[in-house]
Order: structure tokens, then C-alpha cells, then sequence
């Protein structure tokens, strides 16, 4: 098992390197340049000119691109052209908020989807199965952005239940120690606050996990189906088990691998979600500072984010791939 | 005993076991935390009949907490509550006003000025504001070294002053001189009419010497390609206005309270938090639901509902101009009786009505009417078809002609919200009188300014400009200066005529020639001024009054609350 981690991790090596070049050569060709972004009204051609010069941009890409590696390779993934704090710093303090928002999306994506998939599967082609099925077809064609308005509209403003933007309400006054503002007030203690930083996600977190949910359901709903027929589930049940053991232990673990696998790649997913959630609710994590470092071309914040979320995802698969040896003895043995 | 054979009690004893290690684990992380929280929210020392913790809607994070070190609205609306300058401005204009200098005086030479100081005023960490801290604020911006001097970090010294120490040819200051406590002497190498004016731009505010010392506010650090933000920048901020700061989380606000050793008037609020958010339709449904009690920049659209819904709706006096560029290196374009027509064809009044904000006012030259020179008798044109089609006639175009009309999209400026519609309301103006448009929409970022101003190809187009201060030059120096791309003439007179403006030192005598500057502008027609539109602030119905001031001069201890 150490083997395959170990030469999992090796191969993130060489396809982090070539995303670097991808991105690189990518960003540098967007058009404008920061340049524009930073001097606003006051972007003469003289002034642009300068500041290219003062940050190196007037350089061929290559050159460019070396100096980039040059300090990665260091740990230096350089500084933020809008707001002059490094990089890491950046996306250290607003990982949390969307650390928190994903665990919130797929605890009701998986909380919901797959109850719902296997409930589908049971009663295929009756009522039940239909309704799950339109239902995930509209999770999965309305736009994240669009639900994140309604629910935003409906539930926040014209029905006030939840509050409309941020992560805290500021006059709680709470105290943040890890950053993630709900295990910060269990914590404290500071329920109130706990609670209030709760709220603050359900809508955005509902919003986020739609699309992941649809696709949960389907997946669910189809590998459930795939071994309800299944011989060793006739013999369980010829075996007189009870419906409750066989759903469990021989159906749901086995219909498990799929799910898994979806969820793993969802959660990447979600992280391109978050940047029009997080905008909607201006919810301040790494999915709106992406959105503005896209706007104001804030060139190494684009490179750093990608390169950061490429490792998440990278490290989330590798979990997924570790979890189906618990979930299906058969993969540890080979 | 479960169906298979699993006595119940063991799965539940696992079932215990996890739910036990986590309770145990979460008791003792509980233990190791201690919550730092006061429980003087909202309620303070302040007015105890309102609540006296105000949050206002901010679009942005500040770019830097050291005003010296920033440019952006954001930054500064944060600068002024917790510093002050030497000079301020009298309410609702844009005219100085004493602050922390009670009065100043220029030299005969128009080179030096003294300023008396307002006495026993301090830091909000406790240190004495005098002239040497006067000075030693000059001294700093004067020796900024590097990137400091760069267009993005002191955008404003090096824009104003020219020169830093390393060239001090280039320089308009020259020495500050502390005469006595309360009396500083500032000497420039070089007339600057403006720099009493210039003194009002937060970028100008006095900082405590011994905290920029402290927090090494001049280590800008990092390399020339990625300067980093001092500590002293994003921690510790210390001036001597009414608020000090508190904290800023970045993304999600910045919080300030009140300095109880302010010198001035008190107000109500105890304590400001200045919330980001960056989406206008975001800004506005906070405000309906309550989260914040105010936010700037109210879109056009929006300014009616509001108003309907209860909501108070404050439009700033106008610091701004629209205008409708024109491109002499067009042929058609540099003839003065085709630029004349242009004029004569545009109806600014339904213009305004139809796509500008409330509060809004017509413009006739180039700066808003607060600003020095401003002369109201300058040639109006006002609308009238029929002469434009008679001028059209004798340029030679009876039948008309066909021009390049450029206008930004996916961009809202405090000086064009809606540029789409003001594009569709003027090509629908100049059609009636034989003008017919070809239509150029250019994406505001990256591409509008590069292709208006970095080239010749455009024809007219619509461009603005916001002021910083009170200053002629910011406006119509800036546009008409020297020979640029975006308009394409040459007109040396007024290029020296600008020029000999600039390099008067007495204002009494600038503003006579900057009057007739801008008579001479208006006759050139390099450009059609268009509106002063004004941009307009919301908040909830617990706010009675709010200091509104065309520079966005707005020091929230002047806010007015019922509740």
C-alpha cells in the first residue's frame, strides 16, 4: 500500500510541472496585463509601461517563467499584485471558509444523495425512481450561480431565515483561532457564535452541493442497480438475512466504489462552484479571491491558487484510491 | 442478537466508543481555548439611545492601511477616520480647510509656507503631535527609496511632489523646519499652487513617527518585481483622527473604534466595521436585509426602489466629468465646424434625465463647478439641430458622415454607471442630425484605454475622470496637456498656456488663468464635456444624516443616527 502512495505522490511531480507550464503561458496570454488592472483610470500608455518594467513582465515568457520555478522550488510562490501579501499567505487564510463550505456541500450532497439514489434504485421505474431521477436532472441543469440567487432571494431576503453574505455576523464579535469559524466557537464555547457562522453556510453550502448531489444520485442509483440482481445478494437473501443486513453489508458496500470515486472528483469540482457560491454570498474564501485575481490578472495568485487546489485535488483522489482497499477488501489484495 | 449474529451491545459499544472519543477530544481542545471575546458589543460608552456600532458596505479590501502607500477609494475611505492632515476641507466642498494646522501662511516667494499647529493633540499611541512630527512625515515621503517611488506603492508623492530625495532636481519639496512645537515651515524647491489643496489627500495624512518607526512602515519589503506590505501597513496604523484601528481581516473586514482621546467632536459610533462586500447586487441586498446600515456607489438602477422602500438615498456633490472624447487625426473630426456641430447635437439635459443618476449636473467645461477656475461664461452650445446641420452644411458634410463611436462595456465608473445606454441615447442624438455612428464596443479591461489612449484608431468615444482634490490641473492637465493619442491635436498655445497655469504659485492668480483656459478650451472643442454626474451612498433608515463632501472627504463621526 506504502508503494502505491509513494508512487502516487511521485507522479504528481512531473503533471504539477507541466500544469505550471500550461499555466504560465496561459495567464501571460490573457489579454492586458496587471498592469492595466492596478492603474485603473489612470493607466497611461507611459504608466503601464513602467510598471511592466518595474515587475519584469517586459521579459521574454521563458526568462519569466524560470525566475517563476526558480523561487517555487523554494517555497516562494511570489506575492499578490492587488493586495502585496505573499501568496501562501493568502491562500492560508481564506482556505478554512472554503474548507467549510465544501464540508458543508458534501455532507448534504452525500447525506441526501445517496439515501435518495438507493431509494430509486429500489422502486425502479415506479414513482419514487421518476421523481429522483427529475429531480437530479434539475440539480444538474440549473446553473450554480442561478440557485445560489434564489435560494439566496428567497431564503435570506424575503423570507429573512438566513443570513445574506459573509461568513460571521461582525457585531458577534467572536474569537477565531483556527479560522474555521464554526469549530472555532465549539472551541471558545462561544455557541452563539458557532451557530451564527452555521447559518452562514447553509445556503451557500445548499447551493454548492446540488450539482454533486444530482450526480451522486445517479451514480447511486445506477450501481445499486447494477447489484441488486447480483448472485451474492440471491443467496443472502435465500439465506434468510434481513432486508436491513443485505441493503447494507451487500448491496450499499458494493454499489460503494462508483460513489466514491464520483464524490472524489466532485470535490474538485466543487472548488469551481465555489468561485460563483462564494461571489453570490461574498463568502470570503479562495474561490472569490480566484474570481478577482482572474478579473485584475493578479498573475501570481492565478498560478499559486491553481498549483494549491492541483495538490488538493491531487491529495483527495489519492484518498478516494486509499479508501476503496476499506471498502472493498478485493482491491488491497492485488 | 442481530440477524447475523452480532450481539447488538457491540455495535453500539463501538457506536459509544467514537462518539465518547470525540466528546473527550473536543472537551479538551475546548480547554486549551479561551475565548478573547469583550462583551461590549455594540452597546459602548457612546449615545446610548442608538446602536453605536455602524457597518458600512466597502467593495474592496484596502490596498494598504498606510494612507502614504495607497490610491484607491477603499484604502482612503478607511484613512480618514483614523488620520488626519494638516488640512481638511470645509463641509460639502472641496475647498481647505485647517485640521491639524489651525492656520497657515505662504512667503512672499510663494516657497515657503508656515503652518501653525493645532496644540496638545496626540497620536492614538500616545505620542505628541508637533512639528517635528510634521516634519518628520515630509522627510519620510521625501526619502522614499525603490519601489516606494513606483506608480503603484506612492502613487500620490510621486505624482504631486516629482521627485524624491535621490533626484532632488526633480523635486517641488525641499525642507521642512520645525520652528517650534507648534509651528512648522515648509519650503518647496519649485511654485506648487495646489499644495495647500493637495494637503487635504489622506495620502498627505500625519502618521505617529514613533509607530512607523516601530512596525518598520518604510520596509516595503520583497523585490522590485513584488514589493510586500510592511507590518506597520496592515497591523498597526496609528494618526490622530477619531477612530483607531482594531483589526483587518482580510476578504471580510476591517474594524475600527473609537479613540477616546480625540480632540474634536465625539459623535455617535463607537465602533465602524467596514464589511467587503465586492458584488453591487450583494451591497444592496445586505442593506435590505439588514447586515450593514450603508453602502456607496448605488447603481443608477437601483436609487428609486431604494428610495420607495424607505431607504435613504444620499447623492455626493458632483467631482467628476463625462465626456465624449473626439479624435483629431480623424479627417472629418479636425475641422473645428464639425467638432462645433458635434456639440450643438447633443440634448445633455435628456442625456442626464434618461441614463445618470439623481443629482447630476450638466457640464459645460471640463471641471466640476467646485473647482478653481470653474467660468461659468464659457461658450455653452447649448442644443440646437438645426445649427448643427448648418455648421455640418458649411464643414462641407451636408449629407453628414460616418464615424467611429467607441464605448467601454462590462465597466461601471463613478462617472459613467451605464455606458451602454449613453452610448445608445448619443448615437441616437447625433443620427438626427446626419451623424451616423459606427458603433465600437471595446472591453473596458483590458482593451478600452489601450485603444483610446495608446492609439489612433477611434473616432469619438466616452471617457471621464474623477478628481483627487481641488485642483485645475487634475483635471484639465491631465487631458489637455500635451499632445496625446486619445485626442490627436496640437495645439501649443494651449499646451503653454497649461503649462504657465501650473507654475503659478499664487492661487489668486492661477484661477484667472485657468478661467480663461477654459474659455479657450471650450472654443477648441477638443472634447464635449457631458455631466458631472454624482455618485449617490444608501443606508437604513437609523441613519438621519451623513457628511457627504465631493472628495469623499467623510469622517464618520459626523454621522447622524435616530436609533
Amino acid at each position: 500500500m506504502l508503494r502505491v502512495i509513494g508512487k502516487r505522490i511521485a507522479l504528481l511531480v512531473p503533471t504539477l510541472l507541466g500544469l505550471s507550464i500550461l499555466l504560465f503561458v496561459w495567464v501571460r496570454n490573457l489579454p492586458g496585463g496587471p498592469a492595466t488592472a492596478l492603474l485603473g483610470d489612470k493607466a497611461t500608455p507611459e504608466a503601464v509601461a513602467r510598471i511592466n518594467e518595474a515587475y519584469g513582465f517586459d521579459r521574454p515568457i521563458i526568462v519569466q517563467y524560470l525566475q517563476y520555478m526558480g523561487k517555487l522550488l523554494s517555497g516562494d510562490f511570489g506575492v499578490s499584485l492587488q493586495t502585496g501579501r505573499t501568496v501562501t499567505e493568502e491562500f492560508a487564510t481564506r482556505f478554512p471558509a472554503t474548507v467549510e463550505l465544501t464540508v458543508v456541500a458534501l455532507v448534504f450532497a452525500i447525506g441526501v444523495g445517496i439515501p435518495l439514489g438507493y431509494w430509486a434504485a429500489r422502486h425502479v421505474r415506479k414513482w419514487q425512481d421518476h421523481f429522483s431521477v427529475v429531480l437530479s436532472l434539475l440539480g444538474i441543469v440549473i446553473p450554480v450561480f442561478f440557485l445560489a440567487f434564489i435560494l439566496k432571494w428567497v431564503f435570506a431576503i424575503q423570507l429573512p431565515w438566513f443570513p445574506t453574505d459573509g461568513r460571521q455576523n461582525p457585531r458577534i464579535n467572536a474569537t477565531h483561532i483556527t479560522d474555521f469559524y464554526v469549530l472555532d466557537g465549539l472551541l471558545t464555547r462561544e455557541w452563539d457564535a458557532a451557530w451564527d457562522a452555521f447559518m452562514h453556510l447553509v445556503l451557500p453550502g445548499l447551493a454548492l452541493g446540488t450539482i454533486p448531489l444530482a450526480i451522486i444520485v445517479r451514480i447511486t442509483r445506477a450501481s445499486v442497480l447494477e447489484v441488486v440482481n447480483a448472485d451474492y445478494v440471491r443467496t443472502a437473501r435465500a439465506k434468510g438475512l434481513t432486508e436491513k443486513l443485505i441493503r447494507n453489508r451487500f448491496i450499499l458496500r458494493n454499489a460503494m466504489l462508483p460513489v466514491t470515486t464520483t464524490i472524489g472528483l466532485q470535490l474538485g469540482l466543487m472548488i469551481s462552484g465555489a468561485v460563483l457560491t462564494e461571489t453570490v454570498f461574498a463568502f470570503s474564501g479562495i474561490g472569490r479571491f480566484l474570481r478577482d485575481a482572474i478579473f485584475t490578472l493578479d498573475y501570481p495568485v492565478l498560478q499559486g491558487f491553481v498549483i494549491f487546489i492541483a495538490i488538493f485535488y491531487a491529495l483527495i483522489n489519492l484518498l478516494v484510491d486509499i479508501s476503496y482497499g476499506l471498502i472493498d477488501p478485493r482491491v488491497r489484495v492485488q | 442478537m442481530t440477524p447475523n449474529g452480532t450481539p447488538r451491545w457491540k455495535m453500539s459499544r463501538r457506536f459509544a466508543a467514537i462518539t465518547t472519543s470525540f466528546a473527550i477530544g473536543a472537551l479538551v481542545l475546548s480547554g486549551c481555548a479561551e475565548s478573547q471575546r469583550d462583551n461590549a458589543d455594540g452597546g459602548g460608552s457612546g449615545d446610548a439611545a442608538v446602536n453605536s456600532t455602524f457597518i458600512f458596505a466597502a467593495s474592496s479590501d484596502p490596498k494598504s492601511l498606510d494612507p502614504a502607500f495607497a490610491s484607491d477609494g477603499e484604502s482612503f475611505r478607511v484613512s480618514r477616520q483614523i488620520f488626519e492632515g494638516l488640512v481638511g476641507t470645509k463641509p460639502g466642498t472641496a475647498d481647505p480647510a485647517p485640521l491639524l494646522a489651525e492656520s497657515w501662511e505662504q512667503s512672499e516667494d510663494g516657497l515657503s509656507y508656515d503652518f501653525k499647529l493645532k496644540e496638545g493633540v496626540k497620536f492614538h499611541d500616545g505620542t505628541d503631535f508637533n512639528a517635528k512630527a510634521v516634519c518628520s512625515n515630509f522627510e519620510r515621503w521625501y526619502h522614499f527609496k525603490g519601489i516606494q517611488q513606483s506608480e503603484t506603492v506612492a502613487y500620490y508623492y510621486g505624482n504631486l511632489f516629482r521627485g524624491f530625495a535621490d533626484k532632488p532636481e526633480k523635486a517641488v519639496y525641499k525642507s521642512c523646519d520645525a520652528v517650534s512645537d507648534s509651528e512648522a515651515k515648509i519650503t518647496l524647491a519649485k511654485p506648487f499652487a495646489g499644495f495647500v489643496a493637495a494637503l487635504s489627500l489622506p495620502a498627505f495624512a500625519m502618521q505617529s513617527p514613533t509607530a512607523l518607526e516601530k512596525y518598520d512602515a518604510d520596509k516595503v519589503g520583497g523585490t522590485a518585481e513584488a514589493p510586500v506590505l510592511s507590518e506597520y501597513a496592515t497591523k498597526h496604523p496609528v494618526g490622530t483622527g477619531p477612530f483607531k484601528f482594531d483589526k483587518w481581516e482580510t476578504g471580510q473586514s476591517v474594524e475600527l473604534s473609537y479613540n477616546e482621546d480625540y480632540w474634536g467632536e465625539k459623535g455617535q459610533i463607537d465602533k465602524i466595521i467596514f464589511r467587503v462586500i465586492d458584488d453591487p447586487v450583494a451591497r444592496r441586498q445586505a442593506l435590505e436585509a439588514g447586515s450593514i446600515d450603508g453602502y456607496d456607489l448605488v447603481s443608477p438602477s437601483d436609487t428609486d426602489a431604494l428610495e420607495k422602500a424607505g431607504y435613504k438615498v444620499v447623492a455626493r456633490q458632483p467631482f467628476t466629468i463625462l465626456y465624449l472624447g473626439i479624435n483629431q487625426k480623424v479627417k472629418e473630426l479636425s475641422k473645428l465646424k464639425v467638432r462645433q456641430a458635434l456639440s450643438y447635437a447633443i440634448d445633455k439635459d435628456a442625456l442626464i434625465k434618461q441614463t445618470l443618476p439623481t443629482g447630476t449636473e450638466k457640464a459645460i467645461e471640463f471641471i466640476p463647478p467646485s473647482v478653481n477656475g470653474y467660468n461659468p461664461d464659457v461658450e455653452k452650445y447649448e442644443y440646437n439641430p438645426e445649427k448643427a446641420k448648418e455648421l455640418l452644411k458649411e464643414a462641407g458634410y451636408p449629407n453628414g458622415f460616418t464615424v467611429k463611436f467607441n464605448y467601454p462595456t462590462g465597466v461601471s465608473r463613478p462617472y459613467m454607471p451605464t455606458p451602454e445606454q449613453i452610448f445608445t441615447n448619443l448615437s441616437a442624438q447625433l443620427k438626427d442630425v446626419g451623424i451616423k455612428v459606427d458603433a465600437q464596443p471595446n472591453k473596458w479591461s483590458p482593451d478600452y484605454l489601450d485603444r483610446i489612449q495608446g492609439g489612433t484608431d477611434h473616432g469619438i468615444h466616452l471617457l471621464g475622470w474623477t478628481g483627487d482634490y481641488n485642483d485645475t490641473d487634475n483635471f484639465v492637465g491631465v487631458f489637455f496637456g500635451s499632445e496625446k493619442p486619445e485626442y490627436g491635436f496640437d495645439n501649443e498655445k494651449l499646451f503653454s498656456d497649461l503649462a504657465k497655469a501650473r507654475g503659478v504659485a499664487d492661487l489668486e492668480k492661477q484661477t484667472p488663468l485657468y478661467q480663461d483656459i477654459n474659455a479657450e478650451i471650450a472654443d477648441f472643442v477638443p472634447a464635449i464635456p457631458l455631466a458631472h454626474p454624482a455618485p449617490s451612498l444608501a443606508f437604513n433608515e437609523r441613519v438621519d444624516s451623513y457628511p457627504t463632501s465631493p472628495v469623499n472627504d467623510e469622517v464618520f463621526n459626523e454621522i447622524k443616527l435616530n436609533k
